[in-house]
């Protein structure tokens, strides 16, 4: 049997949350699209388009109300090992060191770290960038930082996938493309299939293969756009013209939306 | 805050702050000297004030003794005297303390675990904390009889109330991503509970912690007032009875010490041992 090309699946989901009044919010509707294997997919909208959610679906934390969520053809039904996730804030664990938070995961669901382990946590880091830090406390380290620690602790155990929920939206705009950079460099030194939530044009464009575009309330799939720029990806590639016509593509989208 | 500026100041290479002081540094050393010896000198300009307008005015010592009568009253009484009262109302405040923490920390587990046992305890438990205690001892000890028992529930019941509340905050205020970090590691909820929730209560839990130890002194002296035959707050009542007041005073300086002993302990206590725990200007 041959490996499907698609490794993530959306089909007519629909997702709806009851609030607390009894009424039900639209979070999601009509939501289809494929992710291909190793493809790096951004997906841009305002906030309340349910970029979350769609991500939450994939991880197995919710599940939808309508319609089908795949990962390699399989319904979502729990959690999956395949899946690491990096967060908009980065989350260490004060009380553990550098190390120990990239080895968190392997001893919250294990219970134990081997030497092994701590190894390839150590190669995690330098790939990262932070072969030096390893010792150092959590509170010592710039935001940028931290968040580089929060994605070698989801590459700990080596998934298929990466969920990224607007990782860099909390650092400042110069940490902020470097990250975007550092990040290119990575996948392509780990090729993962990344789904990438953003609410900035610049950073999806730069990132990703393809875009998925929200609309807000409920979300649905407004375009999805293909980034035919080349790889690999660099600094220069902000100045490309044709970086630009995405950009102001996207742009466009987003206002005649707001403007309706 | 002012002490680290200071040191990373000087650790520069330029210029030697021993060469030549300038008009900047030399305040900058008499800022940090005030920094250090404003609580102590405030301390000692209060006493003095108070041993100056008690010897002016002539004020009889049952009405506000001296400071040094208070300390004459103290030497007074045998140091075999000082240390069975003391150790009475120790051994009762840190009992009541104990069994607090002991029940607190899992009662607060499962409140934060369960919505239905929380929201039918809490109004119990808000009950508990909103019966003045004062009123309540003489009821306890005349239920639980003449033993260090009632003035331990006493101690207890004064105690335990702010640990939970605070272990409670601290255990839901994990941050929601950790949580979901947990649930896509499907570790299980014991591990959640062990490896991120009660770990991040641990600074709510110390904050807790440094308020009832004081709370424990003064349960144990409410306890002593009902009925005693040792302990400070019995060696106060005692002490009024017969209107040795300066004496009654040197009772209440010694409680006074022995809850900043013991509060100075808590913190020195996080310190060593949870020191993450602790703002960054706090280590």
């Amino acid at each position: 049997m041959s490996e499907p090309s698609h490794v993530i699946r959306f089909a007519d989901v629909e997702q709806t949350f009851g609030r607390n009044d009894g009424s039900e919010v639209t979070a999601l509707e009509n939501v289809t699209f494929d992710v291909g294997k190793n493809e790096f997919l951004a997906v841009l909208g305002p906030s309340g388009c349910g970029k979350s959610t769609l991500l939450r679906l994939i991880a197995g934390l919710i599940f939808s109300t309508r319609g089908t969520v795949s990962i390699y053809d399989l319904k979502v039904t729990e959690p999956r090992d395949e899946i690491g996730i990096v967060f908009q804030r980065p989350t260490l664990l004060p009380w553990f060191d550098v190390l120990g938070n990239v080895t968190f995961p392997l001893r919250h669901k294990y219970g134990r770290v081997s030497a092994e382990d701590k190894v390839r946590a150590r190669e995690l880091l330098a790939l990262v960038g932070l072969s030096d830090f390893a010792a150092k406390r959590v509170d010592e380290l710039s935001g940028g930082m931290q968040q580089r620690v929060a994605i070698a602790r989801a590459l700990l155990l080596d998934p298929d996938i990466l969920l990224m929920d607007e990782p860099f939206s909390a650092l400042d705009a110069l940490t902020r493309d470097e990250m975007s950079l550092e990040l290119l460099r990575i996948w392509s030194e780990r090729p993962k299939t990344v789904l990438f939530i953003t609410h900035s044009i610049p950073e999806a464009v730069l990132l990703a293969d393809r875009i998925i575009v929200m609309t807000p309330r409920p979300g649905r799939v407004r375009e999805i756009i293909d980034v035919d720029l080349p790889r690999p990806r660099s600094i220069t590639t902000l100045s490309d013209p044709r970086f630009h016509a995405l950009a102001n593509h996207i742009r466009g989208q987003l206002f005649t939306r707001a403007a309706a | 805050m002012r002490s680290q500026t200071i040191s990373a100041a000087s650790s520069l290479p330029v210029p030697p702050p021993e060469a030549k002081p300038g008009k900047a540094a030399v305040g900058a050393q008499l800022r940090l000297w005030a920094d250090r010896l404003a609580p102590a000198t405030a301390f000692v300009a209060l006493i003095v004030v108070w041993e100056g307008a008690c010897r002016l005015f002539s004020i009889p010592s049952f009405l506000l003794p001296s400071p040094s009568a208070i300390v004459a009253a103290g030497l007074e009484v045998s140091a075999m005297q000082w240390l069975t009262n003391i150790s009475a109302t120790l051994r009762v405040a840190l009992m009541g303390y104990v069994v607090a923490i002991a029940v607190s920390i899992p009662l607060a587990v499962a409140l934060a675990n369960s919505r239905l046992l929380s929201r039918t305890l809490y109004p119990i438990l808000v009950i508990v904390q909103s019966t003045p205690i004062v009123a309540v001892a003489p009821i306890i000890v005349v239920t639980l009889g003449a033993s260090d028992l009632p003035r331990i529930v006493i101690t207890f019941l004064i105690t335990f109330f702010p640990i939970v509340v605070s272990t409670v905050t601290g255990l839901m205020a994990t941050p929601e991503e950790l949580i979901e970090l947990s649930r896509s590691l499907r570790a299980g909820r014991t591990r959640e509970m062990l490896h991120i929730r009660l770990p991040f209560a641990v600074p709510y839990i110390f904050s807790a912690l440094k308020i009832s130890i004081t709370l424990a002194i003064i349960g144990a002296v409410v306890a002593e007032f009902v009925a005693a035959e040792h302990g400070l707050g019995f060696f106060i009542m005692f002490s009024t009875s017969f209107f040795r007041i300066p004496q009654a005073f040197a009772g209440l300086a010694v409680l006074v010490a022995l809850s900043l002993v013991l509060f100075r302990l808590c913190t020195l206590a996080q310190r060593w041992f949870v020191p993450w725990s602790l703002p960054k200007s706090a280590r």
